[in-house]
């Protein structure tokens, strides 16, 4: 055994930002993204959608097909025509009935990309309607057929903490609330695509994907379990926030059954309209409270219910229930809590991963919800959720032990401080005139890792090998989406091992050489990947021999005190969690319901940072995907049809819309994480809408119980409370829910 | 139909239809794949390239609109010093994430600052906001520009 012979430390600290390596290729447009790949021989692909949202297909007519074109549909799939997920509902190809529009029916392969466009769009499918479930109104009036089940429900949980029948006899006062979120859309800039390249006996994807070894599971169940060497390569993803965690396996699945059928390469590359209209969303949500306050106005009890909508196939709906569930209640501490939860069915386009995973939900309205009853009690929301907050030692909502120091005090105080929060918070409640000022704050948490025994299950193996010249490669299936990954993780690896960074090297995985170090979700490739990569490489360091070939593996577990059981979701539902606070200033025209944001002020705590450039990417692009979530980005499913279905429609954030940002993070180092890190990508994300929300109510002395909170919401809200009676205008759905403030 | 243009500092003479949008010749019968397709509708901005010096959505420009005219893509401009001194300010300010909007977004910068040197956070907001990007947060690319233009010396 000896030391390494490069003992030099890439920089004093780990949080010292250093330039991304992939930073020069993207830049100079040399970075090779799925659409930029062609190979020779090469096919194209295009999709024939269902236009109807659940009907029986009766008959599909094709014009005539030139020499070199074909089409490829579900009975050509030699596997099965399920795509391998949690549950294996969702089809590849529609076979005789199809349950959204959008849904894909056959693809059109052939030479010349026109052409097949062309073609495609003259096969003429004929249905024959079936009653659809088109809303989440429609699914719990059960008046259609199940599409899932005998319950049409994907998934239905509930978990019980302390007595809630106590908590409510033995309470003061009760207080019921109700909120509603709709759609997300990624949005990544990069349209979702594959390139399937047939070789003997072989069969390899390439792809713009989160999860190599989802897409491998995928294909092999397409095309046949054991009759292909399926090899999936990840290419440079221009953006992903969930929306390739699910999806490119479905397409992986239908170019890979393309090519085996021409034994060609199939590329299949969607058109912006198609990957809004037909790839997954982030779920709707309702979400209703009735909580139970002591002789102190103290939290007593808390009953919440919640209902996701998970349009047409189940996909990863049951764990985005289970995430959104363990965080409806939020930080604070709720000595008796009940909370129920369900997944429907819906003729829509499917939900799925989103960054947040389920949390953003139920953190739009338990904060919304704990705000109010501050509000209703005449106390300051800050100091009312600050004393209701977790602290180390306590209980978390599943009863896990919150192990790590709580910050969030210190992060408010500090916040608000900067913010000048409480002047403001007073003043603002009592403007006048047209242009009104508000100002919100959040609390938030996300669990870092997958969701109760996730981890345990997939069991993430990482490996580290290294060449004789003494280079170190990275062997992880987590892939660089611009996250950050290859920044962060060679970082972990040069400082464990204690070697300049240009010696660490860490392409794009492909599975023929990377083991399953799991999906790259849940903010878990820092704390988990990451962590697992510094255990193998300060083995390394141990046995480092120069000159010498070595490989090294490790697979997670659980550090010993995490205790679980998925039956009754009880225990430690992460391993550990992050933290963040955010307050939002705004200014409502009260005129034209425009709302201006004019500051974000954010702070979190992700353990420890690996690279504070890095980590400043996800905390502004996370709370800018938020600030779309709460303000802009509306889209409307109506009988089963997207609305919004090109970018013009569909608005995210532009350079005009984002105000100044000021964020940062506190240090509190996680035992078990590398460097002390936990994770970061997700956690930006969750806490923005509450208080854009918050600010925007007390800008308006309305009710805001739904986001996005449009121009449009706001104008009738205060209409509303101008008229002081129902507006028939307001659909049943969108109508004010929200019964804690119905006198302001 | 035979068309004549210049793309990045040469003579290109092409043999094609008129009405093909710029990107599609540009990405497929050229091989320049730096311009990127987020849309094909003049909504993102990924494929924007200088047309006479101005930034454009190529997706939306029939090649035919170039005849004669000059046309500079990333491929073209990643040469020049002006690119050198973008690159190196986006990469610093953490402008870099995904990637896929980066060269349309140097491009724009570069526009912007040809015509003005020593823009103020507005202009550089308004000049950048053809262009999307999903990643970053957008505040951080205008720190880029903010910091090319303050480092100045480079060729606009």
């Amino acid at each position: 055994m000896k030391p390494p012979e490069h003992t030099a430390t890439p920089g004093n600290d780990i949080a010292d930002p250093v330039a991304r390596p992939d930073a020069a290729a993207k830049c100079a447009g040399t970075a090779r993204y799925l659409a930029d790949l062609a190979v020779p021989g090469m096919l194209h692909a295009r999709t024939v959608r269902s236009t109807r949202p659940r009907a029986r297909i009766t008959s599909r007519r094709l014009p005539p097909l030139p020499a070199g074109f074909f089409v490829v549909e579900a009975r050509d799939i030699p596997g099965r025509n399920r795509i391998r997920m949690l549950d294996d509902d969702w089809p590849f190809f529609a076979e005789d009935i199809v349950n959204h529009i959008g849904e894909p029916i056959l693809l059109v392969v052939g030479p010349e990309a026109e052409a097949t466009a062309m073609i495609a769009s003259r096969v003429i499918i004929e249905y024959e309607d079936l009653p659809p479930i088109l809303s989440l109104d429609d699914a719990l009036a059960g008046l259609a057929p199940p599409l899932y089940g005998e319950d049409n429900c994907f998934a239905e949980y509930s978990f019980h903490k302390g007595d809630l029948p106590q908590a409510r006899r033995a309470a003061r006062q009760m207080v019921k609330d109700g909120f509603s979120t709709g759609f997300q859309e990624h949005l990544y800039l990069e349209p979702q695509g594959v390139l399937a390249v047939p070789e003997a006996g072989r069969l390899t994807v390439y792809g713009s994907m989160q999860c190599p070894y989802y897409v491998k599971k995928a294909v092999e169940q397409a095309v046949g379990e054991g009759r292909h060497h399926v090899r999936i390569v990840q290419t440079v993803t221009g953006g992903a926030f969930g929306g390739k965690e699910d999806y490119p396996s479905l397409l992986a699945g239908q170019a890979a059954v393309a090519a085996l059928k021409s034994g060609r390469p199939v590329r299949l590359v969607l058109d912006r309209t198609e990957d809004i209209a037909a790839t997954t969303k982030r779920h709707p949500s309702r979400i209703d409270f009735t909580t139970f306050l002591d002789e102190n106005d103290d939290l007593l009890g808390m009953d919440v219910d919640i209902l996701l909508d998970g349009g047409a196939y189940s996909g990863l709906s049951s764990v985005v229930l289970q995430r959104a569930m363990f965080a409806a209640s939020g930080v604070y501490r709720v000595p008796h809590l009940h909370v129920h939860g369900r997944v429907l069915a819906t003729n829509q386009v499917p939900a799925g991963a989103f960054r947040g995973f389920g949390a953003p939900q139920a953190f739009f309205a338990i904060e919304m919800h704990l705000e109010n009853i501050a509000l209703r009690l005449g106390l300051d929301p800050l100091e009312y959720k600050l004393r209701h907050a977790l602290r180390r030692g306590d209980r978390t909502c599943t009863d896990g032990l919150v192990r790590g120091a709580v910050r969030l005090p210190e992060m408010a105080t500090r916040l608000c401080e900067a913010a000048g929060y409480p002047a403001k918070q007073a003043a603002y409640t009592a403007g006048q005139g047209r242009y009104r000022r508000g100002i919100g704050l959040s609390l938030c948490y996300h669990g870092c890792g997958f969701t109760g025994q996730g981890e345990e299950l997939i069991q993430g193996t990482i490996a580290l090998h290294k060449r004789a010249d003494d280079a170190v490669e990275i062997r992880v299936a987590a892939t660089e989406m611009g996250q950050g990954a290859q920044t962060v993780l060679p970082k972990i690896v040069a400082h464990s091992l204690g070697i300049p960074l240009d010696q660490i090297h860490y392409e794009n995985p492909d599975t023929d050489i990377v083991p399953d170090s799991g999906p790259t979700v849940a903010s878990r490739t820092t704390m988990i990947v990451g962590g697992l990569l510094r255990e193998a490489a300060l083995d390394l360091k141990r046995h480092w021999q120069s000159g010498r070939v070595m490989d090294i593996r490790r697979t997670y577990h659980h550090p010993p005190h995490i205790h679980w059981d998925q039956e009754h979701f009880r225990g430690d539902a992460y391993p550990e969690y992050a933290w963040g606070v955010n307050v939002v200033e705004v200014e409502v025209d009260l005129l034209t319901g425009l709302v201006r944001v004019i500051k974000i002020w954010a702070q979190f705590d992700v353990g420890a940072p690996m690279d504070e450039r890095t980590l400043r990417g996800q905390m502004e692009g996370g709370i800018a995907q938020g600030l779309g979530y709460a303000l802009w980005e509306k889209l409307e499913v109506d009988d089963g049809r997207v609305q919004q279905q090109r970018i013009r429609d569909y608005t995210i954030p532009t350079f005009m819309d984002m105000p100044p940002v000021e964020s940062g993070s506190v240090y509190n180092p996680y035992e078990f994480g590398p460097f002390g890190a936990k994770g970061a990508g997700e956690l930006t994300l969750v806490g923005v809408a509450p208080a854009v929300a918050a600010a925007v109510q007390q800008a308006i002395g309305c009710p805001v119980d739904m986001i996005p909170v449009t121009p449009e919401m706001i104008l009738r809200r205060i209409r509303n409370r101008k008229h002081a009676k129902p507006d028939s205008e307001i659909p049943p759905e969108s109508s004010p829910r929200s019964r804690s403030r119905a006198d302001t | 139909m035979q068309i004549t243009f210049e793309l990045n500092n040469e003579t290109v003479c092409l043999d094609v239809d008129p009405l093909r949008p710029l990107l599609d010749v540009l990405r497929e019968e050229l091989g320049l794949t730096g311009t990127k397709r987020g849309c094909g509708e003049g909504e993102c901005g990924a494929c924007a390239v200088l047309v006479n010096d101005r930034l454009v959505n190529s997706c939306l420009l029939p090649v035919g609109a170039v005849v004669h005219g000059r046309v500079m893509t990333i491929e073209g401009f990643r040469q020049t010093g002006a690119y050198q001194r973008l690159a190196e300010a986006f990469t610093e300010a953490g402008a870099v994430q995904c990637g896929f909007c980066t060269p349309g977004m140097i491009l724009a910068a570069a526009a912007l600052l040809r015509r003005n040197s020593q823009p103020d956070e507005t202009e550089i907001r308004a000049a950048l906001a053809g262009n999307l990007c999903r990643c970053t947060g957008l505040n951080m690319i205008v720190e880029a520009v903010q910091l090319a233009a303050r480092r100045g010396g480079a060729p606009w």
